[in-house]
């Protein structure tokens, strides 16, 4: 490890923004590259290597053109983690691998999946949505008949209730950050609103509730109130600009913005309107929240707000004393996210990270924040703020409201603990 | 958001309130025959609107559940690589909290609605409504709620008073609050 000149140490002092190396989050905006590389980069003891002026690669032709592109071969670490159970390998989740991805949109291969019997191989020609119950006129609608639908586009998270539930656990979990908080995701989503076909039905008075459900081999159910229906979700048919992945819903899936991923109902085939919830088994048995007294929290559905540094974090490994530039996520269910606070001294000391633009309300916001590490023993964490005035909370906070077995719904703040020789681990504090 | 919010009031408003309603879509939705209704719709609410006709006891419930379910769930409903389904020795408060059908689930229609539109997992949808009454018997019986010899039909099984059924804070509408 190469230690700085002085010089830089001085900097480091005139740009401090708190404990545990924190640099001002402007300062990078402030002070330009020439700047910044005068200071801290230009100053490496090592020498560039150049061993040949003309790599192979550079010596012939290349690959020729392909029809659908796929990541280089040097990136094939970056894939989905999967937990399924060894006696119904469709039941079970795969995880974004967070930690290997930059800014905000997950690509279609690496979202996040939840199935409960596997994903099914559905024919769009012979795939119907059908719109029913407290309506005047039960209507059917094909894919085909939905593509003509005006239609609008939104970048959107969707987050698992049950994202993240290993913090539950007494001992913290030693894995990386997209194994234990993967079960978000972040894409543009294409569709035509709900409101709209639901003003095509006709809506009966009494209606209060729809409950919408999946065409795969689970046919699962669920009950979502009728004003956030009329608020804000979508019947999705593209992601990233194009048509679903089956593991995504393929050809049509629920868009419930900030609200659990169950919800987001896949396969989508049809919506009932009912007066009252159809207490299906995916809003009793499960995703409901155990409380310490007995009883339990349900219908418990908007995503709280939650950070994480992603960059760094478990599995990295600082190899370098100097500057680093710390990258997390933070999102809410609720709406936008007005701040993110990130302390390296454990939580005695806050700075404000700079959140990379756009901040879109139910959206993955990407934060950065210059830090310089010279070896110390730091705990670096970091906590968001949401419009709303909704704060993510300590462990300690959440489990002395919560109890530990609520399972779902676990959004406290995260913290990487990280040694002299900059191997990091994940602390409870 | 703005032609969400005024949908909301044509929608939600007064039936008196006369609204020439222009529709916002191309409007093709197909009118749908009233058998397909019938046969799509297997929502079952917990007051019994859905329930089929048909019915089963727990004694007929156990030979269904022994060539249909005991592989993932084992032997008396516990055991299994699946889920829990009966048979806890503690109670929601316990550390860790036994959850099962008998402790923690809060209406016995959600058994039916559940199986007879997911399971069993490698053929679901395979039971016959009274094989699917008949298993929900059992794990009724299973759980100590109900007899060996009950019959569980479209009548019967919205009676069933599950234990925890005031078990669950409904977070949404208190919120509203």
């Amino acid at each position: 490890m190469s230690e700085q000149p002085l010089k830089a140490l001085e900097l480091n002092a005139k740009f401090e923004a708190s404990g545990g190396g924190l640099l001002d989050r402007r300062l990078f905006l402030k002070q330009g590259l020439i700047f910044t590389a005068a200071t801290w980069g230009g100053v490496s003891s090592q020498t560039a290597r150049a061993e040949v002026e003309r790599e192979s690669w550079a010596k012939q032709p290349g690959k020729p053109f392909s029809n659908y592109g796929l990541p280089s071969d040097y990136e094939k670490k970056v894939i989905r983690w999967i937990m399924a159970n060894d006696d119904a390998p469709g039941n079970g989740v795969s995880w974004t691998p967070l930690h290997e991805l930059e800014g905000i949109v997950t690509p279609n291969g690496l979202h996040f999946e939840r199935h409960h019997n596997g994903v099914p191989a559905i024919d769009p020609e012979r795939h119907r949505l059908l719109v029913h119950g407290l309506v005047k006129r039960p209507l059917t609608f094909s894919v085909s008949d939905l593509l003509q639908y005006p239609m609008q586009s939104r970048l959107c998270f969707i987050e698992c209730g049950g994202n993240s539930n290993a913090g539950w656990r007494r001992e913290p979990i030693q894995t990386q950050v997209g194994y234990f908080h993967g079960m978000a995701s972040c894409s543009e989503w294409t569709g035509v609103p709900l409101s709209v076909v639901l003003q095509e039905v006709g809506i009966k008075g009494r209606a209060k509730w729809i409950i919408a459900e999946g065409g795969d081999a689970s046919m699962m159910n669920i009950s979502l109130p009728l004003d956030k229906a009329f608020d804000d979700c979508l019947l999705a048919l593209y992601q990233n600009g194009e048509r679903l992945r089956p593991e995504n819903g393929y050809p049509l899936r629920l868009l419930v913005p900030g609200w659990e991923g169950v919800l987001n109902v896949k396969w989508l085939r049809r919506l009932h309107l009912a007066a009252k919830p159809v207490m299906a088994r995916n809003e009793t048995a499960k995703y409901t929240e155990l409380l310490p007294s007995g009883k339990a929290r349900q219908f418990s559905f908007v995503m709280e707000p939650k950070s994480l540094i992603t960059h760094p974090s478990f599995g990295h490994r600082l190899d370098r004393h100097g500057l680093y530039s710390i990258s997390g996520l933070a999102w809410s269910g609720h709406g936008i996210i007005a701040k993110v606070e990130v302390s390296a001294d454990g939580g005695k000391s806050w700075a404000e990270a700079e959140l990379q633009e756009p901040v879109l309300p139910q959206c993955f916001t990407r934060f950065r924040l210059p830090w310089r590490w010279q070896g110390q023993d730091v705990v670096l964490k970091s906590r968001a703020f949401d419009e709303t005035g909704a704060v993510q909370p300590e462990r300690s906070e959440l489990i002395a409201k919560r109890g530990r077995h609520g399972y779902f719904h676990y959004n406290a703040i995260v913290s990487w603990a990280i040694t002299e020789a900059g191997e990091i681990s994940h602390v409870y504090l | 958001m703005s032609i969400f919010k005024s949908l909301l009031c044509f929608s939600l408003g007064s039936a008196n309130m006369v609204v020439a309603e222009e529709l916002i879509g191309p409007g093709l939705g197909l009118q749908t025959p009233p058998a397909m209704l019938t046969q799509w719709n297997r929502d079952v609410f917990p007051d019994g609107t859905g329930l089929p006709l048909g019915r089963g006891t727990a004694r007929e419930g156990e030979a269904v559940y022994r060539a249909n379910c005991i592989g993932c769930h084992g032997p008396e409903g516990r055991g299994g690589s699946a889920e829990e389904l009966a048979g806890a020795e503690h109670s929601l408060t316990g550390d860790p909290p036994d959850k099962t059908i008998g402790t923690y689930w809060p209406y016995a229609t959600t058994i039916f609605d559940f199986t007879r539109r997911s399971m069993p997992l490698p053929n679901p949808g395979s039971l016959t409504d009274d094989q699917v009454y008949a298993v929900t018997a059992y794990l009724l019986f299973l759980n100590l709620i109900i007899e060996h010899d009950d019959e569980m039909n479209a009548r019967s099984l919205p009676a069933v008073v599950m234990p925890n059924r005031k078990g669950f804070i409904d977070s949404y509408r208190q919120a509203d609050r």
